[in-house]
C-alpha cells in the first residue's frame, strides 16, 4: 500500500523519513541503518577538512548518492552570517541547492534563533537555495519562514538529541492546520518508533531524526522500526482514526446472546 | 609565501593554484568545497585560481551530522 511521497520544492521523495548521518559507531553501521530506514534523503554537516588526519574512509564512500539525496545542514552556526557562509560551502561541496538551515540561539537547548533564522532564510532564498529551516513550534515564525520562501517548515518536537518524544502535540497540530502550502517536517525529539508514528498520525508530511536511530543499541534495527512507524503513522492518518469516546461501544452484536 | 589554511599558517610556493594545493594535500577536488578570502570558489575554477601571500583558504567537506 502506498502512502504517497514527500514533495519538496516540486521534487518527490519516496520516503517521508529523513535521517541524519552523525553519531554512528562506524560508517558500516551508518550505511546499513540508512538502507534499513528506507530514507531517500540524509542530512550531512559541513566541516573543515582535518589536515592532520588525511586518508582513510570518508563519509561519502558509505552513502549511495545515486539513491539518497544529500541535505547539507548548517548545524552549529550561531548567526545568520555563519549559516549563510556554511550553506554556500555546502552547495559547492554537494552541487545541490538544498539546505537544512539551522541558526542556534541557545547552546544548552539548541533552540533556534528566530531572528537569525529568518534573516538567513531570506538571503538564501534570494540566492536560489531550497531552504528547509529547523525552527521551534511557533506558528508566527513558521508563517514568516513560509512567506520568506522556505520550501518546508521543520519544527522541533523536543530538543535536538533529547529523545524526549513529542512534547508539543497541540502546537504541532496548530502548525499543521495553518501551514498548508509547504510541507511540515518534524525535526528533532523522536526517541523511539512510537514517537515517529505519533508525528505521522498527526498529519505531518515527514519526520527527520538522527540520534533516535544512531544512538540506539542496535541502530540498524531501530532504523527499520522507524521506517515501519513512519509508514504506519502515515497510513493511520490517511485512513482516518475513529473519534475518541468516553464509554464502551460493543464490537460484537448485542442480539442473539445465549443467556 | 604563507597562506592561512583552515586557520593555520602554511608555507606554499608562490602562485600555487588551488588545484595544486589540493593535490599536495592528497585531496580529490570532487569532494571538497573551497573558500578563498570569504568567497566560495567554483570547482571548475580550482585549476585557474592562484594563491597569494596572506590568502585565507577554507577547505571543507561533508561529515556525519543531523
Amino acid at each position: 500500500m502506498q502512502t504517497g511521497t514527500l514533495t519538496i520544492a516540486g521534487k518527490s521523495y519516496p520516503s517521508r523519513l529523513i535521517v541524519g548521518t552523525g553519531k554512528y559507531p562506524d560508517f558500516d553501521v551508518m550505511r546499513r541503518a540508512i538502507e534499513a530506514s528506507g530514507a531517500s534523503m540524509v542530512t550531512v554537516a559541513v566541516r573543515r577538512v582535518d589536515l592532520s588526519r588525511r586518508g582513510g574512509e570518508s563519509l561519502l564512500d558509505s552513502i549511495d548518492t545515486a539513491r539518497v539525496t544529500l541535505l547539507p545542514n548548517t548545524a552549529g552556526c550561531r548567526t545568520a552570517e555563519e549559516a549563510v557562509r556554511t550553506a554556500r560551502l555546502g552547495r559547492e561541496a554537494g552541487l545541490s541547492d538544498l539546505v537544512k538551515l539551522e541558526v542556534i540561539g541557545d547552546e544548552r537547548t539548541l533552540f533556534p534563533d528566530n531572528e537569525g533564522l529568518l534573516q538567513a532564510t531570506r538571503i538564501l532564498v534570494k540566492e536560489g537555495f531550497t531552504v528547509l529551516p529547523y525552527t521551534n513550534d511557533d506558528l508566527v515564525v513558521a508563517k514568516r519562514l513560509r512567506d520568506a520562501g522556505a520550501a518546508a517548515v521543520m519544527p522541533l518536537a523536543a530538543p535536538i538529541g533529547s529523545g524526549l518524544g513529542i512534547q508539543n502535540p497541540a502546537n504541532l497540530r496548530i502548525l499543521l492546520e495553518e501551514i498548508r502550502d509547504v510541507p511540515l517536517i518534524v525535526d528533532a525529539g523522536v526517541g523511539t518508533a512510537s514517537d515517529a508514528a505519533i508525528v505521522m498520525e498527526t498529519g505531518a508530511d515527514g519526520v527527520l531524526m538522527n540520534t533516535g536511530i544512531a544512538g540506539a543499541d542496535d541502530p540498524v534495527k531501530m532504523a527499520r522500526a522507524m521506517k515501519l512507524a513512519v509508514e504506519a503513522g502515515r497510513l493511520a492518518f490517511e485512513a482516518g482514526r475513529i473519534p475518541k469516546k468516553l464509554h464502551a461501544r460493543a464490537s460484537s452484536p448485542l442480539e442473539g446472546i445465549v443467556r | 609565501m604563507v597562506i592561512i589554511l583552515n586557520g593555520e599558517d602554511r608555507e606554499e610556493p608562490p602562485d600555487i593554484t588551488v588545484l595544486t594545493l589540493l593535490q599536495t594535500l592528497g585531496i580529490g577536488p570532487g569532494r571538497v568545497a573551497v573558500e578563498l578570502n570569504g568567497d566560495v570558489l567554483r570547482r571548475e575554477d580550482f585549476g585557474r585560481r592562484t594563491l597569494g601571500d596572506g590568502d585565507r583558504v577554507e577547505l571543507v567537506q561533508f561529515v556525519g551530522g543531523g
